[in-house]
Formats: structure tokens, sequence, C-alpha cells
């Protein structure tokens, strides 16, 4: 199981890594290994508001449903197009070619709260199902 | 869910060798998957998967009433088979309401295999001991069996190797006593993939020999119940306790051809008679999404806005790509071509009424 250092993570498994005032969204592996083969993706539209905790996009893998929550507060930016034509991209290459969205920034101090990849390691130890 | 109380099948240690992904299924620690689950979808529509279906329930009757026992229990006339034969049935309450769907396996005039659904053995087995006809004799296999499920295009050939050369001529359906790798097995020509196959029903403590050299056969590969769950529902096969229930009678679920209203009494078989009489209100109709997106058990189908049913099985058809469900409707909506939607997060999806299998549409 990768999770790079690079990256802050969330409890509900998404990765955030952040550049400048823009930061990049997607699943964790750790995510896409529990939900099996991913088939379907659905992602909001640029310039769509997000809000810290709440759902913005889902991911469906062949058993189920799974809602994407926002790491910070901010404003989508850009859409990863090819994942929704090749939802296989979050399972084969999740930090990379998988990732979700791009967000503007509201406020870049919300990153620090998230978790680091040492924090979120021992988060989901014992949670594999 | 308590794990610790879930009952495993003789074949638990080779699915964790494996690497098999375990879940509870009906009581049971079941493999969901093991290379995942489209992967063996894909390996089971064009060669062939190997599943352990041990939790399936699997009951015997033997004597001179065992014939009659089944006649009266179940829609489908049992008289029509002969030895080595079987059929697809259903077991009716009262009110005509489906209890369970089952094979009906006749070995010989007087012995007769019962499969049933694991999450409705108990309740059978108890049922058909109460409305066992006179020289019955109702046997439980269910722990001394294991059920393995050999099925795809290429499954004789991963079965050839193991058995004697005249079961490649089994007809589907039929089945046959036998030895399969040295084990005695009853060896049938069914499934529930839409594709051709075998179901071996093996000792259980021969079981893990079986399972072993027939994934040691080319192109036999493992498969779990998530694919078991794509393969049925792509090949538009109802799955009881989802598609139909004890409210639901079989010509609301599509199966009055399992019904033979002409066989003599058998029990819920006057509700039958007006079901088929006066028509039911709904029907269980298949679609297919025309539209982006994947409709799940429960979603709203609605037409022109008004809803008329709800999803009661729904995932991605891996060869077609779209979204497939079985869904049970106002009748006025089910005829094949209806266009209708399905709500999936507030978005109407529009979605059209086909007929037969999912997976043959491909090439239709």
């Amino acid at each position: 199981m990768q999770f790079p250092e690079n990256l802050r993570y969330t409890r509900e498994h998404e990765w955030i890594l952040v550049r400048d005032h823009e930061a990049t969204v997607g699943i964790t592996d750790f995510a896409q290994h529990e939900l099996g083969d991913v088939v379907f993706v659905e992602l909001p539209e640029v310039g769509v508001p997000v809000s810290e905790g709440k759902a913005f996009g889902v991911v469906e893998s062949v058993k189920a449903v799974s809602d994407v929550y926002a790491p910070v507060d901010g404003t989508v930016t850009a859409v990863n197009d090819d994942v929704r034509a090749k939802p296989e991209l979050v399972n084969q290459d999740p930090y990379g070619g998988g990732w979700l969205v791009k967000i503007r920034l509201a406020d870049p101090g919300q990153v620090d709260l998230l978790m680091t990849a040492a924090a979120y390691s021992e988060y989901t130890r014992g949670q594999e199902t | 869910m308590v794990t610790g109380s879930l009952k495993r099948t003789p074949l638990y240690e080779e699915h964790r060798r494996a690497g098999a992904r375990m879940v509870p299924f009906a009581g049971w620690e079941m493999p969901l998957s093991y290379a995942g689950i489209l992967e063996e979808h894909r390996a089971v529509r064009t060669g062939a998967g190997l599943f352990d279906v041990s939790h399936m329930g699997v009951v015997e009757l033997r004597g001179r009433g065992a014939e009659e026992t089944c006649q009266r229990l179940t829609t489908n006339d049992v008289r029509r088979l002969r030895d080595g034969r079987a059929q697809y049935t259903l077991l009716l309450n009262e009110r005509g309401g489906i209890l369970d769907d089952l094979i009906v396996y006749r070995l010989e005039s007087t012995r007769f295999v019962l499969c049933l659904n694991a999450a409705n053995t108990d309740t059978d087995l108890a049922w058909i001991r109460n409305h066992a006809r006179a020289e019955t004799e109702v046997e439980d296999r269910s722990a001394d069996t294991a059920l393995l499920a050999l099925q795809g295009p290429r499954a004789a050939q991963g079965l050839r190797p193991h058995v004697a050369e005249t079961l490649m001529a089994l007809p589907p359906f039929g089945c046959l006593e036998t030895r399969m790798a040295g084990v005695s097995a009853i060896v049938a020509r069914t499934g529930y993939t839409g594709e051709d196959g075998f179901e071996l029903f093996v000792r259980a403590d021969g079981a893990r020999h079986v399972w072993t050299v027939v994934l040691a056969t080319s192109p036999v590969r493992p498969a779990g119940l998530g694919a078991r769950d794509t393969l049925r529902l792509e090949a538009g096969l109802l799955l009881h306790g989802a598609d139909m229930d004890a409210d639901t009678c079989p010509y609301e679920a599509g199966l009055e051809r399992f019904v033979r209203l002409d066989s003599g009494p058998f029990v819920g078989r006057d509700a039958a008679v007006a079901a088929a009489r006066e028509g039911t209100a709904r029907r269980l109709a298949r679609l297919l999404l025309r539209g982006a997106g994947i409709p799940r058990r429960d979603y709203a189908v609605t037409a022109h806005g008004r809803r008329i049913g709800t999803v009661t099985s729904g995932g991605l058809a891996p060869v077609l790509g779209r979204g497939i469900a079985l869904a049970m409707i106002e009748r006025a909506h089910a005829a094949a071509g209806t266009r209708l939607a399905v709500e999936i997060r507030g978005r109407a999806v529009e979605a059209e009424v086909v007929d037969g299998p999912f997976h043959r549409l491909a090439t239709a």
C-alpha cells in the first residue's frame, strides 16, 4: 500500500496535493483497493464551489457507491476527463492518472489539519476488509 | 455482523491461501473475489471459472413418496423428469408467494436432490418436512456436501480430464452420479451464469481435492461471489431475496413458464391460478440504460416523471459497458422497447425495457 509523503490525507480516504493555491484531489490507494474495480466516476463541473467534509463526487465500483468528500473549502478549477472515460485509472494509478479534481483553496491553512502519510498509514491499519 | 458465528465451507483455507477477499453472505464467510470481480467475470464469459457455492442448501428426498412430495411442493412438473434430469422450479407459500427458487435433480424415481438458496435453506427445510407426503425421507445433506460450479464456454475443457468421457455428452439440465477425480460426485450441467457449465456436488471431505485438481486444469480460474452476482444479473437471472420474495408471485417475477398449472395440486396453486387469470399489476422488467450511470437496488424507476417502480438488482454489465437492472414496475410499462428512466442521484437516466439475457444483446 503506497502513501506518498508529499500528500495529505483525510479520514474519508481522499488525498490532496497542494501547489501554491491550487490542490489536486483523488482517492487513496487504500480506498481504491477497498472499493475494487472502479467502473464509474461522477465529478462536478469547473467553477463549482466545494466545502470541506461535503461530498463533491461519486466513485462507483462493481459492488459499491462511494461519495468523495472535499478535503478543504474552495472552487473546482479542473476536472479529470480521462478518469470519466477510463474509471479504472483510479485503480491503476490513484495518485497519478487517477486524480479527480483540482481545487483553488479558499484557506490554505486547512491543509495543515489533514493527516500526514505516517498518520494516515497508522489510521488505515486494521481497517482492511 | 459477528464474524465469529459465520459458517465456513470445506474450501475456506483454499480461499485464504489464494488471497481471496472474504465477506459475510447469508451466514457464511465466502470469497467475494480473488483477482478482481471484473477479471473473474470476463474469465467466465470467455474461458472458465470455478466457484465455491457450498453455502447453498442440499436436500435429498428419498422413498416411494419422494416424487409426490416434490410434485406437491413445487410449481414445475416433476413427473416430466427422467432419471438423470433436472428442472428449475419454485417453492410457493399458500398465498402463491415465492419462498425460494431451486433446481430439482432426479437421480432415480425414488431419489431427488434439491439445491436451495443459502439464505432460505433452514426455512425451506422446515417447510419441506412439514409438507412431506407419506413414504418420503427428507435428509439435509448441506453439511456433508460441497458444491462447486464450473462455468464458462470452456468449462467442459476444464472438466474433461477428471471425469468419464461419457459425461461430455451430458445435456443441459442433465445430471449423473459418478466419480470425479476419484471422489464420489453428482455432476450436473446446470449453473447461474448464462454460460455452459457444470455444478459438482461432492463429498465435503473430497472437496479440497476436486477444487485443487480442477483449478490446475487450463483455463480454469477461481471466481467469487462478486462475479457470480454480476454474471447472473448480466444473464438476466433473478436472485431470490432481491428480485423476488415471499410477497412476489411467479407471474410478477416473469417465471410463469416454470408454473405448470396442469400438473395437479401443489402448494400455492389456487393463488397461482388466480394470478394467471386476473393478471398482476406489477411485472419484473429488464432495463438497459441508454445514458451514463449505474442503477442500484432501491433506485426509483419513472415514466414521464412519475414513479412506476423500483430497481431490485442493478449494476454495470461488463460485456456491454452499460448500466443494467431488474426492476419491479407497473405492468403497463413492462413491454420490451418501452422507454423509461432510472433516477440516479436526482438525475433521470434514460432506460429501455429489453427482452432476454443482457449479455446476448451485444451480439444480437
